[in-house]
């Protein structure tokens, strides 16, 4: 132990003030990027500049589920897979306010993908951050619908054969405005991108692909957090506009990140009121919310 | 060194900086880093993407047995604040240095 160690007095980080401090340290592991993503998110409310009454965070279950454990706002931590049910509910309710679900790919995507694909074809105005590690880390690392082919999993002890899906591509295909995928490590662009995300009206999808060093890449000899963002660095390349057709990950492979989708759709709302305008002229009060 | 995270080069990092054309006549603005030794669990982010090796890993361990980053530069930190926004631990973070008069670059 030396000086600095033991006389480091407590200091205060900026952060300190966005995180339930009496919940911290968190329970992710040593190199796992889920901590990052939180700082990124951070960081895009203070961009936006809003007010921590304006935003609300909505999470399923899993070690990303508990980023709404975590910060400092109005936040939830929902049943697995329920996070975007939750969250349009919330988000009925009061319009006006924010309503973000961070949430891992294996709650999004598998359990939750039906609530996914739909509130996407209704564009629900939704902000999803959803961090993708390729694989269920909470529950000790089963095989999701994002597992590369040929990665290993423990329900896949020989290697994954099922094809993942893409989460761009399906987010595209179901109608989401705005679609982008980055890493942990290009933590600039995905301030920029959650902060665009969320100022854009509809369903936005941010794909975060984030290193969980204790069961993905234990369980594929690919070292530490540290090495896979050093493989981050070396393999993704940055395609703005890219068809999302062509944004497969193999496994080990090039992964391609930048901002796919920004495109402009009727929300929920805006669709609900322009057909009942059209359908009950003046006697249709638009709707607002039900929270004043 | 923790036996599982290599210190690894650190050439990989360089591709991310180019030099500003008028790099010479901006006035670049100096950071102070402040590290909350105790929160870091030693990934090496921090050490590793800083892009001018401002910091090094311990020799010393924190309270929960890892090593931490020490300023091993003084007065090498450009207040980029990459080293915050990677820290998973909300261990790290830089504050501009008024007195050396930064806010040009
Ligand atoms: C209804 C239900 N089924 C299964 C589980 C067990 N379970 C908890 S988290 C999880 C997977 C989480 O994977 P992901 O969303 O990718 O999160 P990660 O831990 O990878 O961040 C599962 C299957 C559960 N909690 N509830
Ligand atoms: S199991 Fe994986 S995703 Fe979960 S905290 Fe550990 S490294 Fe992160
Ligand atoms: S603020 Fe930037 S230059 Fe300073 S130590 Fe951190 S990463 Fe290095
Ligand atoms: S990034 Fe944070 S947790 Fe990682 S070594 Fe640096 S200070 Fe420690
Ligand atoms: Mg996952």
């Amino acid at each position: 132990m030396t000086k600095e160690a033991t006389l480091e007095p407590e200091l205060s980080h900026p952060m300190d003030d966005l995180l339930r401090m009496d919940r911290i340290p968190h329970i992710w592991c040593p190199t796992c990027g889920l901590g990052t993503v939180v700082t990124a998110f951070a960081s895009a409310i203070e961009k936006l500049q809003l007010g921590l009454d304006d935003i609300t965070v909505v999470s399923g279950i899993g070690c990303t589920g508990r980023v709404a454990g975590y910060v400092k706002i109005d936040s939830f931590h929902t049943t697995h897979g329920r996070a975007i049910p939750f969250a349009t509910g919330l988000h009925l309710a009061n319009p006006k306010l924010k309503t973000v679900v961070i949430s891992g790919d294996g709650d999004l995507i598998s359990i939750g993908g039906n609530h996914f694909i739909h509130a996407a074809r209704r564009n629900v105005d939704l902000t999803v951050i959803c961090v993708n590690n390729f694989i269920y880390a909470m529950t000790g690392g089963q095989v999701a619908p994002t597992t590369p082919l040929t990665a290993n999993a423990s329900t896949m002890p020989y290697g994954n054969f099922e094809q993942p899906f893409s989460i761009p591509y399906l987010a595209d295909s179901c109608g989401a405005v705005y679609v982008a995928r980055w890493s942990a490590l290009h933590v600039r662009r995905l301030v920029t991108a959650i902060a665009e995300a969320i100022a854009k009206p509809g369903f936005s999808v941010v794909e975060v692909i984030s290193p969980c060093s204790t069961l993905y890449s234990r369980r594929n000899r690919l070292g530490s957090g540290l090495d896979l963002m050093r493989f981050y660095h070396d393999n993704c390349e940055i395609k703005h506009g890219a068809d999302t057709r062509e944004l497969a990950i193999g496994f080990q492979e090039k992964i391609t990140v930048g901002k796919f989708i920004d495109r402009d759709r009727p929300t929920f709302v805006e669709s609900m009121n322009n057909w009942y305008g059209k359908v009950f002229g003046d006697e249709y009060e638009p709707y607002e919310g039900s929270v004043k | 060194m923790p036996q599982d995270l290599p210190a690894g080069p650190k050439s990989t990092t360089a591709k991310y900086w180019r030099k500003p054309l008028d790099a010479d006549t901006v006035k670049v603005p100096h950071g102070e880093i402040h590290i909350v030794v105790n929160r870091c669990k030693g990934c090496l982010f921090c050490v590793e993407y800083c892009p001018r090796e401002v910091l090094e890993i311990s020799e010393d361990f924190n309270v929960k047995g890892y090593h931490f980053p020490e300023v091993s530069k003084d007065d090498a930190c450009v207040n980029c604040g990459l080293c915050e926004m990677l820290c998973p631990e909300f261990a790290i973070f830089c504050v501009l240095d008024e007195e050396e008069g930064g806010g040009e670059g």
